[in-house]
Order: C-alpha cells, then sequence, then structure tokens
C-alpha cells in the first residue's frame, strides 16, 4: 500500500463518526459533507509531512468545524444584513476541544442518527441506499450510478432529490431514549439489508460495481455492531450478510445462471466469511433475544454447517422457519417454509402449508417454481409442467426462465423412469 | 529465544480496506512468511477475526462473566499473531520492521516467549 492509500484508508475509516459529528454539529447535511471535504483536503496536505493525527476523526472533525465557521463568517461578510450575528456567535460558543465534542457516548448516537436520516420511511428504497452510500459511506455520485446501471446525471438529480426531502424532515438531535433508538437501529438495519440485496449479482459487465454494493453493506453492519456491540439482531443482521456473501461465488455458473444452494460447490464457499459469521450467531444466541435476522442467520448457518445438500437439519429449518412466520408473518417465508417441509416431512405437507397462500403469490416466479417441484416429486407430472410454465412466464431473467427449464425436462426423464426429484427456492 | 509479534491495528481501518488491499497486504507479507518458514523461525501465525466476533470471560468473579467483545475498549485492536524464532532483540525488530513495511500503520507489541506448547504435535 502506498501512503496515498493508506491514507484514503484511514479517510474513508473515519469518514462516519466525522460525519455524523459534523450533522450534529451543523445540523445540515451539504454544510456537514462540505466542511468534510475540505478538511479531508487538508489532510492530504499535512498529514504526509506531519504524520497522521492519533485520532484522525477528532482531527477531521475539529478542521472542518473550523472551515465551516469560516465560511459562516464569509457569508456573513457578503450578506450586509444586520442582527444577523447570533448564528455565527452560537456556532463560536461551540468551539471546545473536539475530542470533548465527539466523545465516546455521543458518537455512537450521531453515527446512528446519521444512517437514520437515509432511512426516511418518505424515501423510495432505492433513494435510502443512495444516499446511504453517498453520505456514510463517501461513495462518488459515479459509483453509485454505475452500481445502479443509471446515468451519473440520473443518480445526481436522485440523491440530490432524497437530500431535499430528508432536510424537510424534522429530526430529533437530542441523544435519543431507548425505545427511538431501539426504532431507528430496526430501520438502518432494514436499509443495510437491502444494500446488501442490491448486490447480489451474477457475474459479467458491471458486476464488481454491483458486488462492491454487498461489501458495502457488511462495513456498514460492522460498524453498527461496532457501536451497538451486545445487541444480539445487530450480530444476526451481520451474520446474516456474512454467511450468505460466503456463497457468493458458488452462486453462478460460468453462464452465469444462477445455481441453486443444492447444487453448489461448497469448496467454493467463503471459509473467514463464514468462521465469523457462525461465531456471530453463536453469540447472538447467548443472549435469548430471537429476532428475524438472527433466525434467518440461523437457517443460513444450518445450511453452511451441512457438509452436503443431504444433510441439511430441514428439520430445524422447518421450526426456525415458523418461527420466523410467527415474529414477521409473510407469504414468502411460508413459502421458504414450505421447502424445508418439503424435505423434512414430504412434499404433501410442502403443499397442504401453500394452499393458503397461493393467491398472495400468484404473480411470484418462486412460488409457482416451489409448487412445481412439490408436485412433480408427488408424481402429479401434468399440474408440475403447468405450474412450471407459469413460472416461465413470470420468469425476471432469462437464467430463471432456464432453470425452471430444465426442471420441465428433469419432469420427462424422471416421469419416463417413474422417479422425480425437487428443488428449493433458495439460493 | 522465541518472540510474539502481537500486531494491533485500528481495526475500523482494517476494516475499511477494500477486498483488493486486504489482498495485496496479504501477499505482501506472505512473501516474508515464506522466508521466514524456509530458514525455520516461523512459527504459528493467526490473523484474528473483527473484535466483534469476540467474546470476553471474565473470571475475576465466581461463577465467571461472559461478555460481548473484547477485553479492553481501545483504540487499536488486538488483530493477530506471530511466533517466531530470532536470535535476539535486534534481529526481530528487523523481522518486524519488514513485515511492518509490508503492512503499514498500528504497532507491533513483541513479547518474548516464556514457554510455548505446539498443541498439534503430540507429547
Amino acid at each position: 500500500m502506498t501512503d496515498r492509500d493508506w491514507m484514503s484508508a484511514v479517510l474513508a475509516a473515519a469518514r462516519p463518526r466525522a460525519v455524523a459529528a459534523l450533522v450534529r454539529y451543523f445540523r445540515d447535511l451539504d454544510t456537514a459533507e462540505e466542511a468534510f471535504q475540505e478538511a479531508c483536503l487538508r489532510a492530504l496536505k499535512t498529514w504526509p509531512g506531519n504524520g497522521p493525527p492519533r485520532d484522525p476523526a477528532a482531527w477531521l472533525v475539529m478542521v472542518a468545524r473550523n472551515s465551516g465557521i469560516d465560511q459562516a463568517r464569509r457569508a456573513r461578510r457578503q450578506s450586509p444584513l444586520p442582527d444577523d450575528d447570533r448564528a455565527v456567535s452560537d456556532l463560536s460558543d461551540h468551539e471546545g476541544p473536539a475530542v470533548e465534542r465527539i466523545d465516546a457516548a455521543d458518537y455512537r448516537d450521531d453515527i446512528l442518527r446519521l444512517m437514520f436520516i437515509c432511512c426516511h420511511p418518505e424515501l423510495p428504497a432505492t433513494q435510502q441506499i443512495a444516499l446511504a452510500l453517498r453520505i456514510v459511506s463517501g461513495l462518488s455520485v459515479a459509483q453509485i450510478a454505475r452500481a445502479f446501471l443509471v446515468s451519473d446525471a440520473a443518480m445526481e438529480q436522485r440523491i440530490t432529490r432524497a437530500k431535499a426531502r430528508v432536510a424537510k424532515a424534522a429530526l430529533a438531535f437530542e441523544t435519543p431514549g431507548a425505545i427511538e433508538r431501539a426504532e431507528r437501529l430496526a430501520a438502518v438495519a432494514a436499509m443495510i439489508y437491502l444494500l446488501f440485496n442490491e448486490g447480489y449479482t451474477a457475474p459479467g459487465p458491471g458486476s464488481d460495481d454491483k458486488t462492491a454494493l454487498a461489501e458495502e453493506a457488511i462495513r456498514l453492519a460492522r460498524l453498527l455492531l461496532q457501536l451497538y456491540p451486545t445487541e444480539p439482531e445487530v450480530m444476526g443482521l451481520l451474520a446474516l450478510l456474512l454467511l450468505q456473501h460466503s456463497r457468493a461465488h458458488a452462486r453462478f455458473d460460468a453462464n452465469g445462471e444462477s445455481i441453486l444452494l443444492a447444487d453448489q460447490d461448497r469448496s467454493l464457499w467463503r471459509k473467514p466469511l463464514i468462521a465469523e459469521g457462525l461465531a456471530l450467531v453463536d453469540k447472538a444466541m447467548r443472549h435469548l433475544r430471537p429476532g428475524p435476522y438472527q433466525i434467518q442467520a440461523a437457517v443460513a448457518a444450518l445450511h453452511t454447517r451441512a457438509a452436503s445438500a443431504e444433510d441439511t437439519d430441514w428439520g430445524q429449518i422447518d421450526l426456525l422457519y415458523g418461527a420466523l412466520e410467527r415474529m414477521t408473518p409473510s407469504p414468502v417465508i411460508t413459502l421458504n417454509r414450505a421447502v424445508a417441509v418439503a424435505k423434512a416431512r414430504g412434499p404433501a405437507a410442502a403443499l397442504d402449508m401453500i394452499e393458503p397462500i397461493a393467491e398472495s403469490l400468484a404473480g411470484y416466479f418462486y412460488f409457482h417454481g416451489a409448487r412445481g417441484s412439490f408436485l412433480a416429486e408427488l408424481g402429479r407430472t401434468k399440474e408440475a409442467r403447468e405450474a412450471f410454465g407459469r413460472a416461465i412466464s413470470l420468469a425476471r431473467s432469462p437464467a430463471e426462465a432456464a432453470h425452471v427449464r430444465r426442471e420441465i425436462d428433469r419432469l420427462a426423464v424422471s416421469a419416463a423412469r417413474g422417479n422425480a426429484t425437487s428443488e428449493g427456492v433458495e439460493k | 529465544m522465541q518472540y510474539a509479534i502481537l500486531c494491533y491495528h485500528d481495526e475500523k481501518v482494517v476494516c475499511a480496506w477494500s477486498k483488493a488491499e486486504d489482498e495485496a497486504v496479504m501477499a505482501k507479507l506472505m512473501v516474508i512468511n515464506e522466508r521466514l518458514a524456509r530458514e525455520g523461525k516461523l512459527g504459528p501465525v493467526a490473523r484474528l477475526l473483527p473484535t466483534t466476533a469476540a467474546t470476553t470471560l471474565r473470571k475475576d468473579r465466581d461463577p465467571p462473566l461472559v461478555l460481548d467483545g473484547p477485553f479492553a475498549e481501545t483504540k487499536e485492536q488486538l488483530l493477530g499473531f506471530y511466533v517466531i524464532e530470532a536470535a535476539s532483540l535486534d534481529e526481530i525488530l528487523d523481522i518486524a520492521k519488514e513485515l511492518g513495511a509490508a503492512n503499514p500503520g498500528g504497532s507491533y507489541e513483541i513479547r518474548p516467549i516464556g514457554y510455548f506448547i505446539d498443541g498439534r504435535k503430540p507429547g
């Protein structure tokens, strides 16, 4: 690593904490960001000669605050309005030691607030993610635009609009209470999970930009856990992301077609990510405060711990999805549970289970794929073929359609043999 | 004399490395590790998982207390360690400097080892 690489890593690491403190100080996103940029420029000039400060985040906050105040003073001199002294003297009152301004107790809530700003409920999911990547992660508009496959101008506009909307929202800058903090944590965790799912992609042109999103989501989840190291749901979230991401290399074949979990080459699963994910699942379980991320992570952990698809503990996965269903009822969870049920208790039980959700998932590719598999396993070939046909018509990519076509081919082969196989919806 | 090199670094910085940056550092370190191994000086080497995966057992009470996180909340964290055979403090410092050049930032704490068991060997 060159000096410059090393400095940019230090600046990137300090960014969330510094920008978060500056947002609390200036109470304005744009001012905070500009001041932080200014401080980074100064760091690039002075650090190589003087060496980095002991606490880079505190240094950046102090320099950024001063530059922000200077700017406010200049703006005041240019606008000859009287009675405008208050804003500036208010700022000057806060000029104390920077370290004191970003003491440990505050900065956790600062960073959580900064992340939470991006999760404004009025913002569509894609804007929440784009805003978080810009503000919290500090990615350039061009980098974000590439990941979302839109033009720079379109992304610039999207982010500007999102910023305008959050600027209008009144956000409490006091230290949040326990309930408010829990709500913020939940919203931020959901945003990080959305970001991670954006990074789920087949290899190919532009896939590195997408994969970077998944890695950024892991970084943010890790940051959140560093801030709240005893929150089991945050452990669950990071564990879930790590375990899912550990399979990234095994998920697609050379042609970019998705490979189902059961068919993946498990030697391609990345062991360090798995080790960390499993350690976090174990840690979370000790708290006896289960939540949706912990349960999903536990499911992922069971898949990971199985030496082969056949060794998977489907009975336990059935129970876990049952718990998840009670916690956050959703037809998609029921469908996932049915796949485990098919393995643990047989396809007839699985088919019964998905009967009540048929209507709400009528337009869902995976529903018809799974239903087709259950029917095929029961030897109801004609109905299975109809279900697979419906799935193909709902496929969102050629890879998905190709996958179901292979199922239909297998159906023909196994019908000839009087035998059938089943496939799950999980990847 | 056997020495332990305890590798401290700011975890936030290390976690901010991209996968490519991380791999570049590891590749440089591996070159040095391989040479030390050829020279018969290299003992066990470990890179630890992030402190968020750590658990602390406080055994100053009965029953002991299990806590999330590393033992101490410090600016730099113990992220890994080497065990290396060296003839003198000068030699181990030279080796540590070489490793440090491949992996800048943070600090190495060099501790002579008083007692060492390679648990994988019988006896």
